[in-house]
Parts: structure tokens; sequence; C-alpha cells
């Protein structure tokens, strides 16, 4: 019988037979905690482990993203907690001033195809991008996994998303995965990988892979990838739990509304909604393709002056790219606020909340109640946020 | 070896229809409002406090009880304590058709036996496990037999891996045997 992506990647790192349903021993190639749940690997290890020393400090790393530098004294001492326990095993530390962890690891060539990769980051599977397998646990399951290098992972069921058609020119990656979210739900891939399949998705760039991905969280699925095009295929005879065809032809862009990323309607009923702020940025719309767009459409406009415009790299080298692009001047020039990278904006902490009867529009991947602070929060791709800027209101490039 | 047979009475989660309850949350088995309690011992009184009809299980509960749900159970947060509950009434495992991913890792890594039953509603339906029967099971190999009615029927076995832990004790025990 043949594999699917995720039977093969976890079959490459497991002595056990890896057909989805089973539970199998898995080796990490990479083990990491962030600065939200690290502290507590830490406590665990030391408390479990005392002074013994992780299986390889060259596998394992911190990444501080999530509220970086820390603006609490709570972060800082976590901080620093993490610091002192790497410092003591030889552990690198991708520090706060280097942006989103697993943009990072991508960046740096730790996440790679058919690697295996666990953080205390519930959008670790966004490495399903570069065809990795990418996995957000708890912090017993990683303070495990720094001291042994390995994990056990019940194999999940692979379902196939077909989709037919071309998106309308106006579609950005993010209109894609915002309408995968409506119609795929909270059920339909749940604790499955999906594969995607089909020419609006074979031509998406590593940006827009990793826009899609990202968002599998929020459809409830294991992690996606997206084969044709990328570094690893399914085998012809693979089998399936599920075979999804969608039709995206002419697919315009999409927003997701209150309160969750799984109601979503077309920016044609949307338009004309007052907006308060507005936001670029996550590990969602985080590189340097979504600021480019969004320059091009802020290039010679002025963000209005009521609204508030925040953008926030996804890491450091995409605020270098910005810089040496002259997208960021173009940013500045337009009236919007652009801050150090990392997970600002999406988080709590930063510059990411609103207040009471605040309305934003973000590029960010959720938009639960309470999420981003009290206001109300719309997702969009970055051309309909950096427009709707400009217009005070919901809108498309086109309404400029 | 010992520790793969097991024998408790089985308490049949229905709904006040007669039917087994499904996609049972983490919040319904021990609601947020009880998240600062870390001592284990302390979190049994708890367990169910938010499920309709079931608020008294704390009490009626006897050791090595067998708890048996419909699909999904523990949906929801990713709070260890879900598990810990029954941990300290000293349930003696969990039965049901599918578990949510984090309930299970969860419940895995802590050494406390959740299996997954085959053909739950024909079994309920059927009268083949009422509440109070006494139920005898094999972690290792999935027998399991009604032993009040004189009836088999059948659970997943635990994988290796599964059992490897639960052997142990819990992930972190079983991670210092395998260094
Ligand atoms: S940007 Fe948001 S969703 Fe993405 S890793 Fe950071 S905190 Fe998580």
């Amino acid at each position: 019988m043949g594999r699917t992506i995720i039977e093969k990647i976890i079959q490459a790192h497991s002595r056990d037979d890896a057909a989805a349903g089973r539970i199998v021993w898995m080796d990490l190639d990479v083990r990491s905690a962030r600065d939200f749940g690290g502290p507590n690997v830490v406590k665990n290890f030391e408390q479990e482990y005392g002074g013994a020393a992780p299986a390889d400090p060259r596998k394992t790393f911190f990444t501080f993203d999530l509220c970086a530098p820390a603006c609490s004294l709570k972060y800082a001492d976590n901080q620093q907690a993490c610091r002192d326990f790497a410092r003591k095993h030889g552990i690198e530390v991708f520090d706060v001033d280097r942006g989103v962890g697993t943009h990072v690891m991508i960046e740096e060539g730790l996440a790679r195809p058919s690697g295996t990769v666990v953080g205390t980051d519930s959008h670790m599977n966004i490495l399903g991008a570069v065809g990795c397998f990418g996995q957000g646990m708890g912090d017993v399951d990683i303070a495990f996994a720094f001291k042994t290098g390995r994990t056990w992972f019940e194999v999940p069921e692979s379902v196939k998303v077909v989709l037919k058609g071309r998106p309308s020119a106006a579609a950005e990656a993010k209109d894609l995965t915002l309408f995968l979210c409506r119609e795929l739900g909270t059920k339909k891939i749940a604790l499955r990988s999906a594969e995607f399949y089909g020419e609006a998705v074979r031509n998406l760039a590593l940006s827009g892979r990793i826009t899609l991905c990202s968002m599998i969280t929020e459809m409830a699925g294991i992690i996606g990838f997206i084969p044709e095009n990328g570094p690893i295929v399914a085998d012809g005879d693979a089998a399936y739990a599920d075979f999804i065809e969608l039709d995206i032809d002419g697919l315009p862009p999409q927003i997701a509304v209150p309160p969750s990323p799984n109601t979503v309607r077309p920016l044609a009923d949307l338009r004309g909604t007052r907006i308060d702020s507005g936001f670029i940025g996550s590990c969602t719309n985080g590189r340097t393709e979504d600021f480019a767009r969004a320059a091009e459409i802020l290039k010679g406009h002025k963000v209005k002056k009521r609204v508030m415009l925040k953008i926030v790299p996804a890491t450091r080298r995409v605020y270098e790219e910005m810089l040496e692009r002259g997208i960021l001047e173009t940013l500045f020039q337009s009236g919007a606020i652009v801050v150090n990278p990392g997970c600002g904006g999406c988080a709590e902490g930063h510059v990411g909340l609103t207040g009471k009867g605040e309305t934003q529009i973000s590029t960010g991947n959720r938009n639960f109640p309470g999420k981003q602070g009290k206001g109300q929060t719309y997702l969009a791709g970055p051309a309909v946020v950096a427009a709707s800027c400009v217009a005070g209101e919901i809108a498309g490039p086109e309404d400029l | 070896m010992d520790k793969d047979i097991r024998q408790g009475r089985a308490v049949v989660l229905l709904n006040e229809h007669g039917k087994i309850i499904e996609d049972i949350d983490t919040d319904q088995i021990f609601h947020n409002a009880h998240l600062h309690i870390t001592d284990i011992a302390q979190m049994g009184p708890y367990a169910f406090g938010n499920l309709e009809g079931w608020k008294d299980f704390p009490k009626n509960c006897g050791e090595g009880d067998i708890l048996i749900a419909g699909r999904n159970f523990g949906a929801g947060s990713s709070r260890q304590q879900a598990v810990d509950c029954f941990t300290a009434l000293k349930v003696g495992a969990i039965f049901a058709p599918s578990f949510s991913a984090i309930y299970f890792r969860n419940a895995v890594n802590s050494g406390f036996p959740v299996l997954k039953i085959h053909d739950l509603e024909a079994l309920i339906a059927g009268k083949g496990i009422v509440t109070d029967d006494v139920i005898r099971f094999d972690v290792r190999s999935g027998r399991a037999e009604n032993v009040t009615r004189g009836t088999a029927f059948k659970i997943e076995p635990m994988s290796p891996v599964q059992h490897d832990i639960f052997v142990a004790g819990d992930l972190f025990k079983y991670g210092k045997r395998i260094k």
C-alpha cells in the first residue's frame, strides 16, 4: 500500500509501522520552546531530570516571539529563565530580535522537507509549507522531547482536497485560505492531515504556502501539505480517508467576520464597514511579499487620519528585505506604524490590543472574542487591509 | 503482567433520554473555574461538575470504575486536570469510540488508561453493557468481558507506545527507563 505525505515523513523517523491510525515513536530533528510554554518546559525538565543534559543541544532551540522584547515583568522573567537554562546546556536561543519562531526555523534551514519539528506553538504545523512535519505540543511533551529527542504520535489519516478552477485576479493566498476555512470548517479535516491539489495552490510561492498552511490550525487539522511543485509527494496508491473537491473559479477576496475564522463572506458583502485600525503581519501574512503588496497599494496614499495601521514583519530578515526594497519607506510615508519582528499584533501584548468598540481589520489568523482585545476583528489579506486603512472602511484596492 | 488485566464496575454515561453522551468537552469534565487547583488529590470533587445529570458523579463513583462515553470524549481545551480529576477519584479506565487528540495525549502521558471501544452503540442498544455490570478487560489483547452477563466485547488494544508509558507509570518515568 502506498503512503501519504504524513505517513512518509513519520516513517522516515520511526522504526514502527507508520500507517495511519498507528501510534508510533518518532525521532525529532528539532525540538523547541518559545517564551510561552518555554519556562514550564524548563521547570518540568529540571524537576524530572535534575541537572541532566538534553539529548542533543544542537537539535534543541528556544525562540522568543510572543512578547519580544518582553513587555511585562512576567515575560522578562520567563525569557531569562529559558536563557539561563540554554546557556547551561549550550542550547541556541533565537532571541527577541529574531521574530516568529517557525519562520526563523524555515529561514535557518532547521525546518527541512521531510523533517520533524515540535514546539510549544499551536501553529507549528505551518511548517507543512516546506514539506516538514511540525506539531505544537504541551510543556510535558516538549520537556520529554528535550530529554529524549523522541515523541510518540498517532499517525493521522489524510484527506485529499482538490481545488478546481482559477481564483479571480484580485484574490490573494489569504482569500483562498479564508475560503477553505469556510468550506472545511472545523470538522472536515479535523485531526487529519490535508493534502491540497490544483492549479491555484500549485502556483503559490512560499509566502502563499505559508499563509495557507498557517491556518490549518483554525480548520482543526493536524497539518496541511501542498505536494505539487513541493519537495515531497504522496504515492499514487496512497489511501485517503476522504476526498473533497471545491470549485474556486473566479473566487473574489474573502473576509472572516467575527466571531470566528470560519465565518467567512465575500468582500462585497462587507464593503463600507467602518474601521478604526488595521494590522498587517503575523505568521500568516508576515512575509516580504505581503508587505510589498500592501506598499503597492499604499504608495501615493495616506492612511486615513482617524485610522491606525500597524505593521509587524515576521522576522528580522523580512525587515531587512523591506528596508532594502524601499517597502519600509513607502509604509512609513503612508503613515503606518512599523515595529520590530515577532508575534506582535496577533498575540496579546505589544501592538495587539483593541479597545471596546474598536473595529480592526487584520491579516492575522484568529478573530475569536477577546483574542486581540475587546474590539471586533475582521480577517483579510494584505491588499484589502491596506486599502481599507486608506478608505477608513472595508474596501478593496479597486475602491481607492 | 498483572497490570494489563483490570476489573471494575461499568458507569455508562447516558443522558436523560437514555442515549450515550457524545462530545463531552473539558469544561464539562473539569470546569475552568477550578483551573487554579494544581494538587491532583484535590481535583476529584470537580469531575463532571458541569455535565448535566452527572454532577454527583464524584460522590457515587468507586475505585476502579470504568467510564463508558460517546465519541470525541475530551474535546476542547488542553487542560491536564480533565484527566487528573479521574486519577484523583481512582477511576480505572475510560472507554469511548474516540477521544480528542490532546485529551488522548494527556491521558497516555500520565499513564491513565484510555481505550477505544468497538461498536458501542450496538452494545448499548442491546443492553450489552449497563451501569453496575462488572467488566474485566485486558489492555494488551483488547479482550473485554462482561462478567455480570457472561458476554464478551472488544476494545482496541493499547499500542506498544501507550502500553510502554502505561507500564512505566507516566511519560517521564518511561523516559528515565530508556536513557
Ligand atoms: S503570529 Fe500569532 S498565531 Fe502566529 S505564532 Fe505568533 S502568536 Fe501564534
